[in-house]
């Protein structure tokens, strides 16, 4: 029990440490797209500990209760993804309480941003909650097809059923689906082209816009680890997975670099521009692989 | 400066990386709003000192005043200021906020900044260059490091002095904190 207990926070902390290496990575990735130097690649370990050391306002109970749903809810989904040799849980349905836990984080999100009363981070959580519309359903319809073909709706199931050898990955067997799942994948963490939700320059950095100091803080890390389980929810679905946490890390590295490449040369979608991207082609797509795989 | 600033190792930590990540809010009244894209993109990339440009005042830490401010900005910005977390710093950007610059004989700006919100470190020059923007951010780094750069705390401590010089010229300030 006491050995449970640990090894979950072992696994939270892990993956914030993680997840601000790879943000403070993609800065510098971006820097370098860009022509600039760019900050050192610790830079985000740096912010999170300048921020827990400022003073902090609150706007109330259900503001403080936001920040800490929000970042609970991406913990607990942190739970229920293996990550490399780690499982905590591995029974039947995983995949679909993986995808309900995600939403936590952004009512989370939603509430603090009731607590603060703030018009500029009501625009950006209907913005966000909008863009969840269009990106969850071609979303699903791949997830869908991935069950049916994989005869198991619990993640390390899937990531079983791709294990011997790079013939048998996902990426192979269901190539337009696993295109599809990627585009979802940049409006899941809205970057660049989907990044209306947090416009800095438009609403002013969108939910957030009330939080300063250690509530910040918490907002980042749990971004970061939103970063982690993104990228190895992708990795566990199409990417075969990993027996070896190297090898895991290196794959969702891999994932992230891309999203990032990508997010650095792109403008920004208007929110309902974005989500009617994601219901033709991508849904169309979707529809068409599931037709292909189930016939 | 005379320095008497809690100088345990803790402190010292949290001026350390404080130094080496700073959020700046930039509030653009006059001209030297124009000299900023170039501070922050390629050509200069104020991000390699670890400075980046935070959205609200409430996430950030330097507010830069770029330019005059007439006695309705300043109300703004004496709100914006408010609405900060400590720690917090000023930077005045540009002569108009030492002395007036070329408004000095103008009957709805202020001359001195000073005398409204502390400020830690004035930038000279009608417009500062990207170059002098960088070296400011480079000394105020040095001031925060020492342990010098309190205006927060000179603030807090001589309330009152402030509080009388901003109801002199703006009438009635609402503290909305």
């Amino acid at each position: 029990m006491i050995l449970n207990i640990f090894g979950f926070l072992l696994m939270a902390f892990s993956a914030m440490a993680l997840g601000l290496l790879f943000i403070g990575i993609a800065r510098k990735v971006v820097a370098r797209v860009q022509k600039r130097i760019g900050p050192p690649f610790y830079q985000a370990y740096l912010d999170v500990f300048k921020l827990f050391t400022k003073n902090s306002i609150t706007h109330g109970f259900i503001f403080d209760f936001g920040a800490i749903m929000a970042f609970g809810g991406m913990i607990t989904t942190l739970f229920f993804v293996p990550v490399g040799p780690f499982v905590l849980y591995g029974m039947n349905g995983t995949l679909l309480l993986v995808i309900y836990l995600m939403a936590v984080a952004y009512l989370g999100m939603a509430m603090a941003t009731v607590g603060s009363g703030n018009p500029l981070a009501s625009v950006g959580i209907s913005r966000a909650l909008t863009q969840m519309l269009g990106y969850e359903l071609p979303f699903i319809v791949v997830l869908l097809t991935l069950i049916y073909s994989s005869n198991t709706s619990s993640i390390i199931g899937i990531v079983q059923t791709q294990q011997s050898g790079f013939m048998n990955w996902n990426l192979i067997n269901i190539p337009i689906g696993t295109a599809i799942a990627f585009v979802t994948l940049l409006g899941l963490m809205g970057k660049k082209p989907f990044d209306a939700p947090i416009a800095p320059s438009e609403i002013a950095s969108g939910p957030v816009v009330e939080h300063g100091g250690k509530y910040l803080a918490f907002i980042m890390l749990q971004h970061a680890v939103s970063v982690v389980v993104k990228t190895a929810l992708f990795v566990d679905l199409f990417l075969g997975g990993g027996n070896n946490i190297f090898i895991f890390i290196v794959k969702m590295l891999i994932v992230w670099l891309l999203v990032t490449l990508i997010g650095s040369i792109f403008p920004r979608f208007k929110v309902e521009e974005g989500v009617l991207f994601y219901w033709r082609w991508p849904l169309i797509a979707a529809l068409l692989q599931a037709v292909i795989i189930i016939f | 400066m005379n320095n008497k600033y809690e100088s345990n190792k803790w402190q010292e930590v949290i001026n350390w990386v404080q130094t080496r990540s700073l959020f700046m809010l930039h509030y653009c009244t006059g001209c030297g709003a124009i000299e900023l894209p170039p501070t922050m993109t390629s050509r200069y990339d104020m991000s390699r000192f670890g400075i980046g440009p935070a959205a609200t005042p409430r996430q950030a830490d330097i507010l830069l005043i770029t330019g005059y401010l007439s006695t309705k900005t300043l109300r703004r910005v004496i709100y914006t200021y408010e609405q900060m977390q400590n720690p917090k710093f000023v930077m005045g950007f540009g002569s108009c906020t030492i002395n007036g610059g070329m408004y000095w004989d103008s009957y709805n700006t202020i001359k001195q900044l000073d005398k409204y919100i502390p400020v830690d470190l004035y930038i000279a020059g009608c417009m500062p260059r990207p170059e002098a923007i960088l070296e400011g951010f480079l000394k105020l780094k040095e001031k925060i490091e020492t342990g010098s750069a309190d205006g927060y705390k000179k603030y807090n401590k001589e309330y009152e002095k402030y509080k009388k010089n901003q109801e002199k010229v703006l009438g009635e300030v609402k503290r909305r904190q």
